[in-house]
């Protein structure tokens, strides 16, 4: 059986993998790691992906199993939780910390589903301003609504003039 | 052990059982850990179906998007493109799984992206037909994906847990996809005359192809509470459009449906030419190695 204290150790070492697309962050800032239990001898690890498409599953999945192996577990099962959808909400502050200082600006907090029809957006978007996570500026601009991850968007800062990556708000 | 060995590419060297070949590789079972058991006095086989008209259109439509990499003007188009096909393929890679084991022939997602022909492909025509142009691009992923977001808003509440499960992570996505095609047709649209000219123009081509997605489906009728019925989408679907085109000052063409071929379409499995073309793209290097593991 796997409890008590062999339990937490399990679960520090699966909270300690780093994200393979951000390596700065570990999949327990991210919120892609939901949940660590038991079932006999068996480590269960439950994931969760950010995006349908997430390319990145698979290499946590993997990593995961290398780790709990280095600490001793060698009986891993890592499962996929689709529902509830995984938000950005879900980043942690210790995570969103570690963004800004690697230069990716944290994602502010998640608009609410809508009662109704989702509604369109034509023009630029009215949200809360980025902060630039170099200089601090709130005279930002967004340059794409996607970039390099499906998990973020590309802004430019106005005050600094560097372009930054931003964690998107979903 | 060194810490080297964590890194995501550095580790792909191991000697593993997994096949993993390069990042991202190494595919399993998309719905692994997730119960996909049918729900009681759900029809199994209407579900398999559904759930492969869905994939299908999403597995042809990101296909026909990742013909676009490479071609784009910009690389911000590049990556908006490339995100927005992934998304898709993941999507369609759920669906896949959905459809085959509530199909229970043993099918997994390979198999039936792969190894299906033509004939059994449920897609709808308008995602299997070739972008003429950067406008035809836009014009299409606006239609594309005006609907589909109606109706996975709608599938979130679906009577199948998985299926609502799917449905609500992509509604999040597909929300971007309409938001970046709803702006560059209203930047085309209202921008110069020539841009408002081909604008006016792919809407035309395409639009033919548009009530094939809200055509009533008997698959749905057989799945009260689990799957959507498409007319049930027309409201929103016509009022995002109109929206989207009184801004960028463009006409809705009128709607004159393309032909069915003895009363069927793409979702009973007849498709247009440039189908074919892309299947073949699309399966040759899975029907060359079968064995293969991606």
């Amino acid at each position: 059986m796997v409890t008590g204290g062999k339990l937490r150790a399990a679960r520090e070492a699966a909270a300690a993998v780093p994200d393979p697309e951000l390596p700065m962050v570990t999949v327990a800032d991210l919120g892609i790691l939901r949940d660590v239990t038991s079932e006999g001898d068996a480590v269960v690890v439950t994931i969760t992906p950010t995006y349908s498409g997430c390319p990145a599953m698979r290499e946590i999945a993997h990593d995961l199993r290398a780790r709990l192996g280095l600490a001793g577990f060698a009986d891993v099962t890592v499962r996929t939780a689709l529902a509830p959808p995984w938000t950005s909400d879900w980043i942690t502050a210790e995570g969103r910390r570690k963004l800004r200082d690697a230069g990716v600006a944290p994602p502010g907090p998640a608009a609410p589903a809508p009662a109704g029809p989702v509604p369109l957006t034509l023009g630029p978007p009215r949200r809360r301003p980025v902060a630039c996570p170099r200089c601090g500026s709130a005279d930002t601009t967004q340059t794409a609504a996607f970039s390099g991850t499906a998990c973020k968007a590309l802004y430019r800062c106005e005050a600094c003039r560097e372009p930054f990556e931003y964690v998107k708000d979903v | 052990m060194t810490e080297d060995q964590f890194d995501a590419y550095q580790s792909l060297a191991e000697e593993s059982e997994d096949h993993r070949w390069a990042f991202g590789t190494g595919f399993t079972d998309p719905l692994e850990g997730v119960d996909t058991s049918v729900p009681d006095g759900v029809d199994a086989a209407a579900l398999a179906a559904y759930c492969l008209m869905l994939a299908d259109d999403a597995l042809v439509y990101s296909h026909r998007l990742q013909q676009w990499m490479t071609r784009l003007p910009e690389l911000e188009e590049e990556t908006a493109l490339a995100n927005i096909a992934l998304d898709l393929l993941g999507q369609a890679r759920m669906l896949l799984a959905r459809a085959g084991r509530a199909e229970g022939r043993g099918r997994d997602e390979d198999q039936l992206a792969f190894f299906r022909e033509e004939g059994e492909f449920r897609n709808v025509r308008l995602v299997e037909a070739l972008d003429a142009d950067f406008a035809e691009l836009t014009g299409r992923l606006l239609v594309f994906s005006a609907w589909r977001l109606a109706l996975l808003s709608e599938l979130a509440g679906s009577a199948d847990p998985v299926l609502a499960a799917i449905a609500a992570k992509g509604a999040k996505e597909v929300t971007y996809h309409r938001d970046y095609a709803a702006q560059w047709v209203v930047r085309l649209g209202d921008g110069t005359t020539l841009s408002h000219e081909k604008m006016q123009t792919a809407l035309a081509a395409m639009w033919p192809l548009v009530g094939e997605l809200l055509r009533p489906e008997p698959v749905a009728d057989a799945l009260p509470g689990v799957a959507v019925r498409p007319e049930a989408l027309r409201a929103e679907f016509d009022a995002v459009l109109d929206a989207v085109l009184a801004e960028a000052t463009l006409d809705r063409p009128p709607a004159t449906p393309v032909a069915l071929v003895a009363g069927r379409g793409g979702r009973d499995g007849v498709h247009t030419e440039a189908f074919g073309y892309l299947l073949a793209e699309l399966q040759s290097l899975a029907r060359a190695h079968p064995d293969a593991t991606w």
